[in-house]
């Protein structure tokens, strides 16, 4: 490398680091450096760390027993490791070619049933087993040693210097007397923002047009069917039943119409004679039929769990309890409203159909189900 | 500048001169230097966090691997697969491929389950690292920050088991998106218009599975990923907090260097980690989707509970009363909103800004690396075991219909135990502790003043029977103790003070000569002899430790 170049475009001057270069390379030369042994380089590259190591316990002796055993712990580990790696291998490649095949059978308990948890126990064995020789080896063979690293504060000088950078920068911007940029800069970065986030428009449908969450797909004349779609006569329930219906229209049962699910009782006499349902919804029943929605008005689930002898329909997910002959509504638990009853009565063929959709949302309540 | 091949110190091995020529072009000798040099206090609690990153790497591998085999859509298709019994089943294709990958794919089931006890793993190892830095007080100042972003991973976490378990669309995961849905329409005002942002529409629609998808593989990873990065560097920067103890300070760390032990340890816990979900995910079943079922809105099955993590805010919906808020102009604010939204909202606020309360409260603004024992402040703590009862209460009062069942216990009766638990059980408990913690706090000082009771009984000659006291150190006219506290664990009992002689080495056979050890103890100054010459042996730690750290001896 020569010191002066001359050539056109070059800068001319000695490429030589300049005198702010500095540092360790400063205050030992490489042969300084080669006197020094492996340890001590250690040492004197840690100090720069600001680190002191203050005490190393050796380890074992080398040959001595204490050693011999740790070497054959984590040797073992390490093997062990190994042969349960290559035997996941070969259960994995194997079977269905040397080994029986892999795919369940729902009557096997033989080796269908072994080849998920013999791949977990010896990826698990294999990975537990390295995990553990390399703890092993530096608890028991390597070197302890107590180190000290020290913690600055802040510093001072740091703090004014880079506060001057700073400062000066943006004084020299003069962002602070150019007050037209500085405004047309905030204007833009709003106005950039907000055109940013636009698109997530997309997103928002609005609730409250066409009254989704208060309109479900029963109407009046709609059959009530079974899930598998066929319609139920008067006769067909035995008294102090319940059957889940669905309304005899494309999807009735399927998550597009997830809040269309119906409870029909066929109430038993003495059922019948207690039965006290909301004002105005006396005759929503049909005989001693009555149908109610099966969306809980707490949080939605289905409440499935009808118990006859006290007239109770509990949801299992947060425990509410609904009285049947009282209009269902709640009796314990969470849920502040009954569940919504739907009106009901028999065609011409004899089979039950709605007369008209619930009067009232059905499912979870929420801040304007009131007003709509 | 010239370097010629016979300068001191210039490398004659093959990986030497790589190293040399890396070197040359990056310049990093230094910074890695300065890497490999940093220490890193060791104590078991400090792993915990480690625990939870390790389990965040085994998530993201796995989680990866079902990617290629998972479709999140909710078109209709009939089931034609291995799994007899759903043969036929109309099913949504989310589901259909969860059991395309449970019963149809090469090891497919062995790595559903291993995400699953990942996940598991996940939460539970970023709460209780929580916990940790809770009681220990590594949250004040400077590390504030690093404590909020904590907080807002175990949210994120959250968000992501729950967009995560409810993937599958089996009848267990569909239930929980139904409270999910009806959680998002209880917020006032907002809610109808947030949930039809969330699911295009009114509860159900087809839309949901996909949108969860890419939230749960994209977008709360990339977010928690950079979190993680910030919450390390911020970690790295600080240096790690220390528990008090000799040569200790709070302007150093005592510990040992990146390398080779902490990266051994570390590099052994992180396969350790892996290994334990591998095994898991292969023994123990988790999350069976084929017993579910498709989901059905009109179906659900008895004790359907969310993953622990959720348990609290499905047990605070249950015990919560039907209270219906009916404002003026007919709008509600309905009771579902208090237990989750306002609930888990608040729970969350003041655990991040508990370092705040904590400061305006004390009024202590310094910075502190050296941590604090859990009975040293005796407020915070029993603040803490308040609030883990109040957590624990509720994710109890999540299964309170099983614990109704398994013991026959009325399941009104433990909605009532649930609701009159949750109100008085953390008070008691908070004075509970806080006494447990003043007791501790002056068996301390007794221990320190009066030494280690050695269940020696001596008979006076006037007839007064005594306990013989082995004093910590050197002890004053009246033969009480002249040690102070120092924050660091006080030895109670003789053998943490060489009462005892180490054990000799060996299974079957002794592997190291009695004399041996002997010799050992004295020149490590373990034992009796090294204690009394030890004037502050509160901070001199057990030596059941080796003592180490140890102030260099003379």
């Amino acid at each position: 490398m020569s010191t002066r170049d001359t050539r056109p475009g070059s800068a001319g001057g000695a490429d030589v680091p300049g005198p702010l270069h500095g540092g360790p390379d400063d205050e030992y030369t490489p042969e300084q450096l080669a006197t020094l042994s492996r340890e001590d380089l250690d040492r004197l590259g840690a100090r720069y760390d600001g680190v002191e190591i203050l005490h190393v316990d050796p380890g074992p002796e080398p040959g001595s027993p204490v050693e011999k055993r740790a070497v054959r712990q984590v040797g073992w580990s390490f093997t062990i490791a190994g042969l349960a790696s290559l035997a996941f291998v070969v259960i994995y490649v194997g079977s269905g070619w040397f080994l029986p095949d892999w795919h369940w059978e729902i009557d096997d308990h033989g080796w269908s049933a072994l080849f998920t948890p013999l791949l977990g126990a010896l990826m698990g064995l294999a990975l537990i087993m390295v995990g553990v020789g390399l703890v092993l080896y530096t608890k028991n063979l390597l070197p302890h040693e107590t180190a000290v690293q020290d913690k600055h504060d802040a510093s001072y000088f740091d703090r004014v210097t880079a506060a001057a950078t700073l400062v000066g920068g943006l004084e020299k911007s003069g962002l602070k007397r150019r007050k037209l940029i500085t405004r047309s800069l905030a204007f833009m970065g709003g106005g950039l923002g907000l055109m940013l986030i636009m698109p997530l428009g997309g997103l928002i449908k609005n609730p409250n047009k066409g009254n989704p969450l208060g309109t479900t797909p029963w109407g009046e004349g709609v059959r009530l069917v079974r899930d598998d779609g066929t319609p139920i006569r008067p006769g067909d329930q035995q008294p102090g039943s319940l059957e889940t219906v669905f309304p005899a229209v494309p999807g009735g049962n399927s998550v597009h119409h997830a809040d269309a699910a119906t409870m029909l009782i066929r109430l038993r006499p003495e059922q019948l004679e207690a039965d006290r349902p909301r004002p105005g919804q006396e005759d929503f029943g049909y005989g001693d039929y009555v149908a109610y929605s099966k969306i809980c008005t707490h949080a939605g689930c289905p409440v499935s769990l009808y118990e006859q002898e006290t007239s109770r329909i509990l949801c299992p997910c947060h425990q509410s309890q609904f009285d049947v002959t009282q209009g269902a509504k709640p009796v314990f638990g969470p849920a502040t409203r009954a569940l919504p009853q739907l009106p009901i009565t028999v065609d011409d063929e004899g089979f039950f159909v709605a007369r008209s959709d619930y009067i009232e949302a059905v499912g979870p309540t929420y801040w304007n189900r009131e007003r709509i | 500048m010239a370097r010629t091949a016979t300068a001191p110190g210039a490398p004659t091995s093959k990986l030497g001169k790589v190293a040399l020529e890396l070197d040359d072009r990056l310049i990093v000798a230094g910074p890695l230097r300065r890497t490999l040099n940093k220490v890193f206090p060791d104590h078991w609690s400090f792993l915990l966090g480690e625990i939870a990153l390790y389990s965040f790497i085994v998530l993201l591998l796995s989680g990866t691997y079902l990617t290629f085999f998972f479709d999140a859509s909710m078109r209709e298709v009939v089931y034609d697969g291995s799994y007899a019994p759903l043969r036929g089943v109309k099913m949504s294709a989310a589901y259909d491929s969860t059991l395309g990958l449970s019963f149809d794919v090469r090891g497919g089931l062995f790595m559903r389950q291993l995400h699953h006890w990942a996940a598991l793993l996940f939460v539970a190892s970023i709460v209780v690292h929580l916990l940790r830095i809770f009681f220990t007080g590594a949250f004040r100042r400077p590390r504030e920050t690093n404590w909020i972003i904590g907080v807002v991973m175990l949210v994120l976490a959250l968000l992501m088991g729950v967009t995560g378990y409810s993937l599958p669309d089996d009848l267990l995961s569909g239930t929980g998106l139904r409270i999910i849905s009806a959680i998002l329409l209880s917020v006032p005002v907002i809610g109808t218009w947030a949930h039809f942002a969330v699911f295009n529409g009114d509860y159900v629609g087809e839309q949901i599975i996909g949108r969860f998808y890419i939230v749960h593989v994209l977008l709360l990873p990339a977010i928690l990923l950079a979190l993680i990065a910030v919450h390390l560097l911020i970690l790295v920067k600080q240096k790690h907090t220390q528990f008090p103890g000799p040569g200790r300070t709070e302007h150093n760390v005592v510990g040992n260097r990146l390398f080779p032990t902490f990266a051994g340890k570390a590099t052994g816990l992180l396969l350790v980690v892996f290994g334990v979900c591998a095994a898991l995910g292969g023994l123990v079943q988790i999350n069976p989707v084929w017993l579910w079922g498709p989901y059905n809105p009109a179906q659900v099955s008895a004790a359907s509970q969310p993953d622990w993590y959720i348990g609290f805010l499905d047990g605070s919906t249950r015990i919560f009363p039907a209270w219906d808020l009916n404002l003026p102009g007919d709008y509600t604010i309905p009771a579902l909103f208090w237990p989750t939204v306002v609930v888990a909202g608040a729970m969350f606020t003041v655990l991040a800004l508990y370092p705040m309360i904590e400061r305006k409260l004390t009024g202590d603004t310094a910075s502190h690396h050296l941590l604090q024992r859990p009975r040293d402040v005796p407020v915070r703590t029993s603040l803490g075991a308040m609030g883990l009862t109040f957590y624990l209460w509720l994710m109890a009062a999540g299964g309170n219909d099983v614990i109704a069942d398994k013991f026959d216990i009325s399941l009104n009766a433990m909605t009532w135990v649930g609701r009159i638990g949750v109100v008085i059980l953390p008070p008691i408990v908070y004075v509970i502790t806080y006494r447990i913690c003043l007791g501790l706090q002056k068996h301390d000082r007794e221990v320190l003043e009066h030494g280690i009771e050695t269940g020696v009984i001596r008979r006076l000659p006037h007839g007064e029977f005594i306990e013989v006291h082995q004093p910590l150190g050197p002890v004053d006219e009246h033969g009480h103790g002249t040690l102070a506290y120092g924050g660091a664990p006080v030895p109670k009992r003789m053998n943490q003070v060489g009462g005892a002689r180490r054990a000799v080495r060996g299974f079957f056979r002794p592997i190291e000569e009695p004399a041996q050890v002997e010799l050992e103890e004295r020149h490590d100054q373990h034992g009796l002899a090294a204690a009394e010459a030890d004037r502050e042996l509160t901070s001199a730690g057990r030596p059941s430790e080796g003592g180490r750290p140890q102030e260099p001896r003379h």
